[in-house]
């Protein structure tokens, strides 16, 4: 098992769980970025495998949408850039599902588009993705630090998952404003989980790899999606790698 | 005492009086609350999140403006989020005193509230013509998030600008379940937990859907505390037995914790899960869980005070009053607090240990 501070790009387990030992089932999920790529992905896979399930994006027709066509997920409107967002989005989270196992940290915002150089950045740009990127990751998960650590004292799953990039580590010429944000978002998560392992909270840093998703076109709009992960591949690496930093519960 | 009207949930300089079992009492300061426990002690506190219960709208039968102020729930249920007690004010906001705000416009059962994306239905009356039972439309998906979206924390008119729900929940706030916040819990922050546990004290806590702390109207305040679920879990019960077991103290931060923790310990044993409290604690009331109370200041009188009188007889209390007045302390949910242990009042030790004995078996004996 990786510690939680590598960055993972996970591979599928392949162990086999007999279905009764699912730790999925009952566990409150919340997901950032829902509506689209790997949010969606997550919201199909978490609901699958019997977890409830509230997710967020900004587009209330594609929020109701998702909803409607997944039935049992909590569907929520909201900007995570937005400071005056993100406690309503936290009650929300935190109302519905009745408490807190697993934040997924998903919503990401690439920067300029097409990319560019960052002497070619906007400032602008550069704001909105760390607004998006550190900021809003980092409000949610205060707002929602509390109902974390009550199923923590309970015995019960308090993890939260940043997805990261390899432009979190690696110098892109082009990725400067999405790859200096997620190194950012990637080091928040490793001194979270420093400060509140005693507490019982895990903070996991996950690499989906590159994904056939559109975020994906925006930034490399002639990439081969041959050549790319579906994110249903990825959603499934996400949960194995959730799975193996569950507190053990012994079969029902 | 002066008004904290400041909304800062841990004001350096934050001030607090101790009284301890004999009575006596001390001054310092909030910082040094870890440093009066001791090892085996155990802290529960409330982690209830604030609801933003204070809904602006319109009584469409007559058109008049009100405010809505969501003050009771049956049960913590996810789903159960239609149906509310709620006090109903007329035009204004929190910059009139609850007292002295304006009626609500002449109300009748069936009557439509439109109150910004939420609409709701009176379903019948509380024995008071401000306080009614709401029912809200929708789902509770839509429930919750018109709640998110229009609702505001519950304002005091002693805080100038207005309250945003960060300003309310403590720290350690997880589900959306109280009123208005359970603020005797803004002390414990993350570093504040982290020293308790280096120290050997323990932690637990309750979920408890703190209701309102004032009516505005002194015939309605007599019946404070209103009716609040609570749940509490297994793994605190069993903090509270190797509490008693290593004859550690149990602290509670806040009155809602007294309340809940001493209805779920009221017949002599204790149980985790949910529950109504109803009961109101005063100085008739036998404490069986509760040792020590973490609390803001309270005005006399108020249903708050009542409940420090199981824990001090009431000479202490009006010391405690001169010093608060004298120590220049600052009251309300923003405020300095208050630590007070356990009063011996006329028991003896014996008959304080013969009782802790038997909560003791009893929380083993609900607890194997």
């Amino acid at each position: 098992m990786p510690t939680p501070c590598d960055q993972t790009s996970p591979t599928r387990d392949e162990t086999v769980h007999p279905p009764s030992a699912d730790p999925f089932v009952g566990l409150r999920v919340a997901i950032t970025g829902g509506t689209s790529g790997l949010g969606l992905a997550l919201v199909r896979e978490f609901l699958a495998r019997g977890a409830s399930v509230a997710f967020v994006a900004r587009g209330r027709e594609r929020v109701e949408r998702v909803a409607r066509d997944h039935p049992g997920s909590h569907g929520i409107v909201g900007d995570l850039s937005k400071k005056d967002d993100i406690y309503p989005i936290a009650m929300q989270m935190a109302g519905e599902l009745g408490g807190l196992n697993v934040l997924i940290n998903n919503a990401s915002d690439l920067g300029p588009t097409p990319l560019a150089l960052l002497g070619d950045t906007s400032c602008e740009d550069l704001e909105r993705a760390l607004a998006t990127n550190v900021l809003g990751p980092f409000r949610l998960t205060k707002a929602l630090l509390g109902a974390l650590a009550a199923s923590a004292r309970d015995g019960r799953a308090a993890v939260v998952v940043n997805i990261s990039s390899d432009a979190a580590l690696n110098a892109y010429p082009r990725w400067g404003a999405y790859g200096a944000s997620k190194a950012a978002l990637h080091h928040l998560t490793c001194i979270w989980n420093e400060e509140l392992a005693a507490e019982g909270v895990q903070f996991v840093s996950l690499d989906p790899g590159d994904m056939d998703t559109p975020m994906h076109a925006l930034a490399v709009p002639d990439a081969d999606p041959a050549t790319l992960k579906s994110p249903e591949v990825a959603a499934r690496e996400v949960t194995d790698a959730i799975r193996a930093v569950l507190p053990v519960r012994p079969a029902m | 005492m002066i008004a904290a009207s400041q909304p800062t949930q841990r004001p350096p300089g934050a001030k607090l009086l101790v009284v301890d079992v004999g009575g006596c009492i001390h001054h310092t300061l909030r910082s040094a609350f870890t440093k009066l426990l001791r090892p085996g002690d155990l802290v529960v506190a409330n982690d209830a999140a604030t609801l933003p219960a204070s809904l602006h709208g319109v009584h469409l039968p007559s058109g008049g403006a009100i405010e809505v102020r969501l003050a009771g729930r049956r049960s913590l249920h996810v789903d159960d989020i239609r149906e509310f007690s709620a006090l109903v004010f007329g035009a204004g906001d929190f910059h009139t005193r609850t007292e002295t705000r304006a009626p609500p416009p002449l109300m009748a059962v069936g009557d439509r509230l439109a109150l910004g994306p939420l609409s709701a239905t009176i379903v019948r009356f509380l024995g008071h013509k401000r306080l009614v039972s709401l029912h809200f439309d929708g789902s509770p998906d839509e429930i919750w998030a018109g709640l998110a979206r229009h609702g505001r924390p519950i304002q005091y008119a002693h805080i100038s600008s207005p309250l945003a729900l960060w300003d309310v929940w403590a720290p350690i706030a997880g589900r959306p379940a109280a009123f208005e916040p359970p603020s005797a819990g803004f002390i414990l922050d993350w570093q504040t937990l982290a020293e308790m546990r280096a120290k050997g004290v323990d932690f637990a806590t309750i979920t408890h859907a703190a209701g309102i702390s004032s009516t505005g109207s002194a015939e309605l305040d007599l019946r404070l505390p209103f009716d609040e679920p609570y749940h509490i879990p297994e793994t605190t019960i069993l903090a509270l037995r190797r509490a008693r077991a290593n004859r550690g103290r149990i602290v509670a931060v806040g009155t809602t914790v007294v309340r809940a923790l001493e209805h779920a310990g009221r017949r002599g044993y204790i149980r985790p899960g949910e529950s109504l409290a109803t009961q109101r604690i005063g100085s008739g009331t036998r404490l069986r869980v509760v040792d020590a109370i973490l609390t803001g200041t309270h005005e006399p009188g108020s249903s708050h005070y009542e409940l420090l009188r199981a824990f001090a007889d009431d000479a202490t209390l009006r010391r405690v009053n001169i010093e608060l007045e004298s120590g220049g302390y600052r009251t309300h949910e923003f405020g300095d607090s208050l630590l007070i242990e356990r009063m011996a009042k006329a028991a003896t030790k014996a008959h304080r240990e013969a009782r802790a004995t038997r909560l003791w078996r009893g929380l083993v004996r609900a607890t194997a």
